[in-house]
């Protein structure tokens, strides 16, 4: 048995996009979404509501979908993250971005790596049998320009196309 | 967010001592605690990180047919499971109902329990009376937007509802929660373990300081079971209400037993005990089922905002049970 060791700095180090990061002195209370913003400079992950609401933030930890503004990045180290920044190889597009632009699936864009994101995670946990199925999982994306249609045939036609290489 | 350092616990000993301190809260997925600390609903000194003990994301058998789910096992994780899906329906329904798939991801069925009232006095970032908040500061609700409140059991203290999905799943099956302390630990059933207004606002369950959820367990499988939510939209969103419910059909079509809870009417999942007792040796058609379901109803007391809410509890009620007993609705 040993006594956690509180401090409320930490040196923190996580894969992200492919490449090993390390973080000294983050303050406790920095989420995942602001060290990927503040600290690392990847600002595709969006933060909207902040509080696990609107999913513009949403990122793959582990190859999982989740809010990056509702996990603290200390509890990430020694994780693997992948923001919409991972996605692509070079200038090739990821094909789940492919068919955004395909479908018109956007219209103001600030929703849009959230949505990306998790539609390939979507793709990948295998909810997209039909419209329905689709729009209960990406549910926890809003769109406020209500892209929704759009949003809905641009993951049917990536799930349907069978090419969601997995981010690494 | 107030400053506060972070630590893992290693192992469940090292947490339930650390969590002793009454500065430190537990983090497990986060879902909750994070906005706590935004808004100032928590403001602890410690933030202890359980995410990483050994065991307790595990989902195993019991003898006797039922299951032992570890408290830290995700909600996603709790529904995937093949023997859940099977054997427990109307919980796998109550988690694919709660919030989105992102936030399943990371909420764990242990700290799904503690979620606290969704009232947005509560909730508030500007300091207003909620006996919650701030003790003794009045009830913002009582006087004021009371149209997601309380059909049961509130007091002029606090009119709130208990929000969690899978609690009230749980709380029609009967589960329990195992729990440890430093002292040792306990079984609570879950249709005791949230505090009603009436034996206080200032705590939402009967966990003590320092004792910390370990596993949920569930009796006998119960595959004729089913989840009912009903909201303003078809995703995403908080019940207005809902219902669970489990039925045991018998000879000819017989309700030999039935489990009935109502969600988001009360600080805790409302069973329908009496109405339970009343429907047994019934076809789920009689028109007495449907009488006892407004016999229990008519118990209700809603505040007034409410008060349309006692048709749609009525309804989930009725619907998750039909679907339960595999009644087409």
């Amino acid at each position: 048995m040993s006594a956690p060791q509180f401090a409320d700095h930490l040196d923190l180090r996580l894969q992200v996009n492919g490449v090993d990061r390390q973080l000294t002195g983050v303050d406790a209370r920095v989420t995942l979404l602001d060290l990927l913003r503040e600290h690392l400079d990847l600002t595709g992950a969006k933060k909207g509501c902040n509080h696990g609401e609107c999913g513009a933030c949403t990122v793959l930890l582990d190859g999982r979908r989740v809010n990056g503004c509702m996990v603290l990045a200390a509890t990430a180290d020694g994780h693997e993250v992948v923001s919409v920044e991972g996605l692509a190889s070079g200038e090739q597009l990821h094909a789940v971005q492919r068919a955004f632009i395909d479908h018109d699936a956007f219209q103001c864009g600030f929703c849009t790596p959230g949505q990306v994101i998790s539609a390939v995670a979507c793709i990948t946990e295998g909810h997209t049998g039909d419209e329905d199925e689709i729009r209960e999982w990406m549910s926890g994306n809003i769109c406020r320009c209500s892209s929704y249609p759009q949003i809905v045939e641009a993951v049917k036609a990536a799930a349907a196309a069978g090419n969601n290489p997995a981010p690494s | 967010m107030r400053p506060f350092a972070y630590a893992r616990a290693a192992t469940l000993d090292d947490a339930l001592e650390a969590a002793r301190d009454a500065g430190t809260v537990v983090l497990a997925g986060g879902t909750e605690l994070l906005n706590w600390l935004r808004l100032g609903i928590a403001a602890p000194d410690r933030v202890l990180d359980i995410t990483r003990i050994d065991g307790l994301d595990r989902i195993e058998q019991l003898a006797g047919g039922g299951l032992r789910i570890g408290a830290l096992v995700r909600l996603n994780d709790v529904a995937a499971d093949e023997r859940v899906a099977r054997d427990w329906p109307v919980l796998r329904e109550a988690i694919h109902k709660s919030a989105s798939a992102q936030l399943r991801n990371l909420a764990t069925i242990g700290a799904n329990l503690l979620q606290r009232t969704r009232c947005a006095y509560f909730r508030s970032e500007e300091p207003v009376p909620c006996n919650r908040r701030a003790p003794g500061s009045g009830c913002a609700a009582r006087n004021g937007h009371d149209d997601r409140h309380a059909l049961f059991g509130w007091t002029e203290e606090c009119i709130a509802t208990q929000p969690s999905d899978p609690a009230v799943a749980l709380a029609a099956l009967d589960a329990r929660i195992v729990t440890r302390s430093a002292g040792g630990g306990r079984r609570i059933p879950v249709t005791e373990f949230h505090v009603l207004p009436a034996d206080g606002v200032d705590r939402d369950t009967v966990l003590e300081p320092g004792e910390l959820i370990e596993a949920i367990e569930l009796d006998r499988p119960a595959p004729r079971s089913a989840y009912v939510k009903v909201r303003e939209r078809e995703s995403y969103e908080y019940a207005l209400a809902s219902a669970a419910a489990t039925v045991e059909l018998g000879e000819g079509g017989r309700i030999e037993s039935a489990r009935i809870a109502l969600g988001s009417v009360a600080m805790r999942p409302w069973r329908l005990t009496e109405a339970e007792h009343r429907i047994t040796r019934l076809a789920p058609v009689d028109p007495a089922v449907s009488a006892a379901l407004d016999a229990a109803l008519a118990q209700a007391r809603p505040v007034p905002g409410s008060a349309y809410k006692l048709a749609i509890a009525r309804g989930a009620a009725r619907r998750a049970l039909m679907t339960a007993a595999g009644v087409p609705s």
